[in-house]
């Protein structure tokens, strides 16, 4: 293990992560615009964030009966919170937040509390189809949550530690995706999982008013939305560390290559929203557990063999 | 002293919330106000600097809570998730039974003589948990994995009153299978 994989930075630092992942999510919200824009033979897009901002921050407040308010702005405001959790241990380059000896693990336990939080605002609302979408949801994490923690596992067992800058500093030479590509595919369809986005977007889609964002309005929605989004850039930047090599690249510093890297694997994510159909909840579970859970398990072996055999 | 009052206050938030669970009247809020007692419990753990275990404890808990919560809204007869329940039932047996177990643990708690710590903490703690419980103790976690795994495939075996004649038919040559809900993979 090498002694200085990472250094940590004064608690102040965390204003300037927090401004990057705001960044990197208003880049995912641009560009979902732009690319449903020029899917309609439109230009433009590129100020779409701003645009709902502000109509939502104008937005007068919608009220249902009997509504559960304290859980449902609990959920609401978790999902805008956890993503900025989560990005404490990701490190930028040589630089991190905290350098926590189990980031892995904390990566992991901030994405199952989105199944609380999902769950809590398609509660609160006190509306059938909000409820309906809240179900869907965890009926959806049933089946992504297990395939992802073993696939968090193959880069942590490579790597002999649950740091995320060790298991970034472990890839010199060869970065963890090229022998570990089940696993980064697992890993990525569990952080369209946790940020329901793409083939997971059946909690909130039309044919139940928008599910679990059925009832939400006005700066409710738009910390919720805020949430999912930031969730999926914050995603994308921890596949950096695990998978592809953190900062490692020529001529441009450590950080920078974080950056590129995380905008590169968000837009894709972006992409495949249109490109992917919507997973039913039922039928997913049996490819959940049928086909991503084992190959899961298969990626641990080999990558535990070659580990133990490889040296 | 900083960390002493978040242990103290975290102390606090776990049992009230805990209390809490008895008080609400909705099925949501009573579990997830067990949900938030497990996350202070979690954080506690990580006061105390074994980070694995306190992350371990919230994920598993919140888990937990976020999948009880739709059993419990689902199978509770008086459907208590729509109307104002109550969390309480055989009342005088189960205070008698909290505050004997209580006093017997305060108890215990005070009175015993605490052993003084032999040796320090080792350099890597999630480490070291690894090794003493997969070390030594690899045979019986090897055993009790797989009969884990059977007694919960078993146990929904049993539980299903659909078996794999309904599914296939009684030479259990059907193909596909007959199901109520078509899974994803083939069909």
């Amino acid at each position: 293990m090498p002694e200085d994989a990472v250094v940590v930075v004064p608690a102040v630092w965390a204003v300037l992560a927090g401004v990057i992942l705001c960044g990197l999510a208003f880049f995912a919200v641009a560009l979902d615009a732009v690319l449903s824009a020029r899917a309609q033979g439109v230009g433009g897009g590129w100020v779409t964030p701003l645009s709902r901002t502000a109509r939502l921050l104008r937005q007068r407040r919608r009220k249902t009966v009997a509504a559960d308010t304290l859980l449902w702005r609990v959920g609401g405001v978790g999902m805008f919170i956890g993503a900025f959790l989560m990005v404490a241990v990701i490190p930028l380059g040589k630089w991190t937040l905290a350098d926590l000896d189990v980031g892995v693990v904390w990566f992991n336990a901030v994405d199952v509390v989105v199944w609380a939080l999902v769950w809590l605002v398609g509660w609160g609302a006190n509306s059938t189809h909000s409820l309906v979408g809240g179900y869907r949801f965890l009926a959806h994490g049933v089946a992504y949550e297990l395939p992802l923690m073993f696939a968090l596992a193959a880069p942590a067992i490579a790597a002999g530690s649950l740091a995320a800058g060790e298991v970034a500093a472990a890839q010199e030479g060869l970065w963890f995706v090229v022998w570990m590509p089940a696993a980064f595919v697992i890993f990525l369809i569990g952080v369209m999982g946790f940020s329901v986005w793409g083939p997971f977007a059946p909690a909130l889609s039309a044919d139940i008013a928008g599910g679990v964002r059925a009832e939400l309005s006005a700066v409710d929605r738009l910390i919720f939305q805020a949430g999912r989004y930031m969730f999926l850039a914050a995603g994308a930047a921890f596949s950096v560390p695990l998978f592809l090599g953190g900062g490692a690249g020529p001529w441009l510093p450590g950080w920078a290559w974080v950056l590129v890297k995380a905008l590169a694997v968000l837009t894709v994510l972006v992409w495949l929203r249109r490109k992917v159909p919507l997973a039913r909840p039922d039928r997913f579970m049996e490819i959940g557990w049928g086909i991503l859970l084992p190959a899961a398990v298969v990626q641990d072996l080999v990558v535990s063999l070659i580990v133990v055999w490889g040296g | 002293m900083v960390i002493g009052i978040a242990f103290w206050v975290l102390a606090g938030v776990a049992v009230a919330a805990g209390a809490a669970v008895f008080v609400v009247d909705s099925m949501a809020r009573a579990t997830y106000a067990l949900a938030v007692s497990f996350i202070a419990v979690g954080l506690q753990i990580l006061l105390l600097q074994q980070s694995y275990l306190g992350l371990i404890t919230i994920l598993m808990m919140v888990m937990e809570m976020a999948v009880m919560a739709v059993y419990m809204v689902m199978f509770m007869g008086m459907n208590p998730a729509l109307m104002p329940m109550d969390m309480t039932h055989g009342k005088k047996t189960a205070i008698g039974a909290s505050v004997g177990v209580f006093v017997l643990l305060a108890g215990g708690a005070l009175l015993i003589p605490w052993p003084t710590r032999r040796g320090g903490p080792p350099e890597d703690l999630t480490h070291a948990l690894g090794l003493e419980i997969m070390g030594e103790k690899m045979l019986v976690m090897a055993v009790v994995g797989p009969v884990m795994v059977a007694t919960i495939v078993a146990g929904v075996v049993l539980a299903a009153h659909r078996t794999r004649y309904d599914r296939l038919g009684d030479d259990l040559r059907r193909r596909p299978a007959d199901d109520p809900q078509s899974g994803g993979v083939g069909r």
